[in-house]
């Protein structure tokens, strides 16, 4: 267990930090983006789908008609509760941006410990680069970053389609990586271009009271922020986890070296 | 990624495997509930995060 315990310590200090880089990023960049979107949400979607919650979104996305839908996708509910604007809506996002953060440290140092070690700047950067191009860039290419008030599919499938997107890419890139039979590179290949070719959920309409400026500025924002953040954050584990490894025994021909070449 | 680490358990060590599953698991549960766990009082609060990070929203 004390391996689990020193991941653990690893990806808390890992992505406590990291985390904390990402909401000071997200405050210039990504934040006062989507606070814009949302006057513009706001202001197109009263007539309706204020009462669709997340729990209805099947029985509403089918019932409400398409331009409404377009419209008010988002929504605040009077009886949910919801973080006020200002301070405490930053506190909220900053503890959600570091709980993901802790969370994505231990699958990338669990995911890097199992394919030979993970240990030094270098080795995590290249992790944590990994990392951005499986968990942000290719569920990206097809689900672009999303704006609120902007139209999109039924939200399961969606998130159903994200997930199998990772785990391919994720398999694609060690494949890519850690074999070398060009049968092999073929499959990873597959891997990687299969979700896109199958192709993600997409709206009834793309109309959007949202402009296109907007969002492109966004999608750029959400890019660059999560490409810092995962470097960041890799580099980070790759220090802590290369300092910290009380109590394990060191394996005889230990993994990390057979990983160095 | 689960299915990754599970794939590379043929060169990881029975006693490592355990832990390395557990920190995973422990990992996705974090993320699941952070970004996709369909409660209001959730999505809310990790509402900018989840703008930020492209999951999947609303």
């Amino acid at each position: 267990m004390l391996l689990f315990r020193n991941i653990v310590f690893t990806a808390v200090i890992a992505g406590l930090l990291s985390g904390l880089l990402m909401t000071v990023m997200q405050s210039f960049s990504t934040v006062p983006l989507i606070l814009q979107a949302e006057t513009y949400e706001n202001a197109g979607g009263e007539e309706a789908g204020h009462s669709h919650a997340h729990d209805a979104a099947p029985v509403a996305g089918t019932a409400a008609p398409t331009a409404a839908l377009a419209a008010a996708d988002h929504h605040h509910d009077d009886e949910a509760w919801a973080p006020a604007d200002g301070f405490e809506r930053l506190f909220y996002t900053s503890g959600a941006n570091i709980l993901s953060a802790i969370g994505f440290g231990l699958l990338l140092i669990a995911v890097a410990e199992a394919l030979g070690g993970l240990g030094g700047w270098r080795n995590g950067l290249m992790f944590g680069i990994a990392g951005f191009l499986t968990v942000s860039l290719a569920p990206g290419l097809g689900l672009p970053p999303e704006l609120p008030g902007m139209p999109a599919a039924e939200l399961g499938p969606r998130q159903v389609w994200w997930m199998s997107t990772v785990v391919c890419t994720a398999l694609g890139l060690a494949l890519l990586a850690y074999t070398r039979s060009a049968l092999l590179a073929a499959v990873a290949i597959l891997l990687l271009i299969a979700p896109h070719i199958i192709g993600a959920p997409l709206p009834p309409t793309h109309d959007t009271a949202v402009p296109m400026e907007l969002h492109a500025r966004f999608v750029n924002a959400v890019y660059a922020t999560n490409l810092v953040f995962w470097a960041v954050l890799g580099v980070i584990a790759g220090l802590v986890r290369e300092k910290f490894r009380a109590g394990e025994v060191e394996v005889a021909g230990s993994n990390r070296e057979l990983a160095a070449h | 990624m689960v299915t990754k680490t599970a794939a590379a358990t043929a060169s990881v060590p029975a006693s490592k495997f355990i832990p390395l599953s557990m920190s995973a698991f422990l990992g996705l549960f974090i993320v699941g509930f952070v970004g996709f766990s369909h409660m209001e009082a959730v999505h809310n609060a990790a509402h900018d995060t989840r703008h930020s990070l492209a999951f999947p929203c609303h």
